[in-house]
């Protein structure tokens, strides 16, 4: 990704619609009018490893579920559980069932927006209809039942969240040790008189999108960043889909961080979140806000690698729920057992929208759902954690160092997105070549290019508030205080 | 404004998490309503127009004023608008956006990110034309621009966004 010769002509699509976030794209065309290379630019930045700096780790759920209004789950409970380990204690069964519970009805709600809210204009659509109507209104006007669909599973997810936490978006409920307050009788039964509703709801979404794919999605396949990369997720200790990661890296879970190439071999396995450090690193490039995280050992070239729902379907066993593992052996079929096609990331995240009702509807049967043991109470026993769990667009990583008292001293947060970047640039500059190379320049083209950044549903205002490795400072003190010797990495 | 049209409607996105939008869309059935009388005209969320429309009737601003981009846009929504809301916490005292304003200038935050916090690349990011230049301090909007109603909330509570909005389609102007 170095710069390469000023280009002839510069094609800008500004700003980016229909994603999470602020960005724009620019297409470089040589002399001869061929797509040089197409980058994403991501444009905002808000700084919280700087100024979460001073602040006691147990307000960090509460700061950090702000970076993102979409997932703000996601950064609760992983800083609810980096919250665990400087505790040092193991949280209560059943506040981990419930965990689980709110995380599932996050994926579930994120990927319904995703797919019906933001996509689903397009497919249904078409890529160069009216432009004034390819939007969630239009969408409403031309398929009023499909939007009622992805608005009341939306709102299935959202309603399960505040039913936890007492509200939808930036609900204060998980803490370190565990959560706040328990899922009575009535709610549970709330929750399963809506799951019928919820199951029709994807199926509609799933049927519709494999008709779509039969009949004529099929350059998109091929086009919308189809490549081979390292895929890396989260699977349980037998290898099975997992979306939960607090408890790894306690004795005895098992399980862990995943990722393997695309012809199947496996590049790492059964990691926890303290990897993250020797696992990977980060690339800063001056177009962009997003830095480039990277696979350290194979540099950032090759060791770009790929997370999310798709990343999540490639490398589970099986996900562990009979409708979602049939779906899965589908999607196998289509896209072989390593799937690199991205375009399938709404396919994938079809089949964890059905996963994640599947677990719900289990662990709403799970009799210490409704119980009040709920929380380990302790102080600070441990200078630093690090937790890992599976946020919908992929694996997060939160890492505090904290003082005696319990005011962070440093944190590093590697976010879902950013670990796409490489992959959403790769996937521009495939359709962009494909595409432009057959003639005229149409707002359906470029309609086209700006949907394979919709394929990894990014979520940008979280994603800038990566940073890579958390310096280091070792100092070795004699009795009286004198310095020793100091090992320092910045 | 006119009743007897649609409302033409636009949400706008600043410096914020997006959780005031979501709440926008929390609203769930009732966008379906709110179709029938209302057009989203701009909307990061609801629209693929690019450049933000003349003559819009009401605008939910959401986030603060970070960068360069930010106040470009907010004064464009200005000066084509006719209600503008400030629209949640962000927009209102900068709330979580405005954390890094105690730390002083912007560039302290992007080297902490960009030198330290990476593999030792050795640049921050700086491309003028393509990434805004951030501005300190992050501002709210009234501090930029006159703001015609505040709508607070961490994210606004949906039921307060209806009763807004319903309030001005009927003309009326809600007082905090
Ligand atoms: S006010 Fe709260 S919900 Fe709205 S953008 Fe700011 S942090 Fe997000």
């Amino acid at each position: 990704m170095t710069d390469s010769p000023a280009p002839q002509r510069r094609i800008t699509i500004d700003p980016l619609t229909r994603i999470e976030g602020h960005a724009r794209i620019t297409i470089d065309l040589d002399a001869r009018g061929s797509v040089q290379r197409a980058r994403l630019h991501v444009s905002e930045f808000r700084g919280f490893e700087a100024f979460c700096v001073g602040r006691p780790f147990t307000e960090m759920a509460a700061i950090t579920a702000r970076i993102c209004g979409i997932c703000p789950v996601s950064h609760l409970l992983t800083a609810a559980a980096t919250g665990d380990r400087i505790l040092a204690v193991t949280i209560p069964p059943a506040a981990e069932r419930l965990r689980r519970l709110m995380n599932l009805a996050q994926i579930l709600q994120s990927h319904a927006l995703s797919f019906f809210h933001l996509s689903s204009p397009d497919l249904l659509l078409g890529w160069d209809s009216d432009p004034e109507r390819r939007n969630l209104f239009g969408l409403i006007a031309a398929d009023p039942e499909l939007a009622r669909a992805g608005i009341g599973l939306r709102q299935f997810g959202q309603e399960l969240i505040a039913a936890l936490g007492g509200r939808r978006i930036h609900p204060a409920w998980a803490v370190p040790g565990g959560v706040r307050s328990a899922l009575n009788g009535e709610q549970r039964q709330g929750i399963r008189a809506g799951l019928p509703q919820a199951f029709a709801s994807v199926e509609l979404g799933l049927a519709l999108f494999k008709r779509l794919l039969d009949e004529r999605l099929r350059e998109e396949l091929a086009v919308f960043g189809d490549f081979a990369s390292p895929f890396l997720a989260l699977v349980d200790a037998t290898g099975q889909w997992e979306h939960y990661g607090g408890s790894l890296g306690v004795a005895g879970c098992g399980g862990g961080i995943r990722v393997m190439a695309s012809d199947g071999s496996l590049l790492a396995d059964g990691l926890d979140g303290t990897a993250m450090e020797t696992l990977l690193a980060e690339a800063v490039e001056p177009w962009s806000y997003l830095k480039f995280p990277y696979l350290r050992a194979l540099g950032p070239e090759a060791g770009s690698y790929r997370v999310g729902p798709l990343a999540r379907l490639n490398l589970c066993r099986r996900i562990g729920s009979p409708r979602a593992d049939r779906e899965l052996l589908e999607l196998r079929q289509r896209g072989g057992r390593v799937v690199t096609a991205s375009f399938l990331y709404h396919l994938a995240r079809l089949i964890e929208m059905l996963a994640c009702l599947e677990q719900i509807e289990r662990l709403l049967d799970d009799p210490l759902i409704t119980s009040t043991q709920l929380r380990a109470h302790a102080g600070v026993n441990a200078r630093e954690g690090v937790a890992v769990n599976e946020a919908p667009r992929g694996t997060l990583f939160h890492h505090y160092r904290v003082d005696g008292d319990g005011l962070i001293e440093a944190v590093n947060l590697i976010i879902a997105t950013g670990q796409n970047n490489a992959a959403m640039n790769r996937t521009i500059t495939q359709i962009a070549r494909h595409y432009l190379g057959r003639g005229q320049l149409s707002e359906g083209l470029l309609n086209r290019i700006e949907a394979g950044i919709r394929c990894f549903d990014p979520c940008l205002s979280c994603s800038t508030h990566a940073a890579g490795m958390m310096p280091l400072l070792v100092q070795l003190r004699g009795a009286d205080g004198a310095l020793l010797d100091e090992q320092r990495r910045d | 404004m006119n009743t007897e049209q649609r409302l033409r409607l636009a949400t706008v996105w600043l410096s914020g998490c997006s959780g005031c939008h979501m709440a926008f869309l929390d609203l769930d059935a009732w966008l379906l309503e709110l179709a029938a009388w209302a057009e989203v005209v701009y909307s990061p969320v609801a629209s693929d127009r690019k450049v933000y429309p003349d003559d819009v009737d009401v605008a939910l601003v959401e986030g603060a004023v970070a960068n360069d981009d930010n106040l470009a846009l907010l004064l464009q929504v200005r000066q084509r608008t006719r209600v503008l809301v400030s629209f949640g916490d962000c927009a209102i005292h900068t709330n979580v956006s405005g954390l890094r304003n105690p730390l002083g200038a912007a560039e302290a935050v992007l080297q902490r990110s960009y030198l330290q916090l990476a593999d030792g690349s050795g640049q921050c990011p700086h491309a003028p034309g393509l990434l805004p230049a951030l501005r300190t301090p992050v501002l709210p909007l009234h501090a930029l621009v006159p703001v015609d109603v505040y709508l607070p909330g961490c994210p606004p509570d949906p039921a307060r966004i209806r009763a807004v909005l319903e309030a001005l389609r009927r003309g009326e102007r809600p007082r905090p």
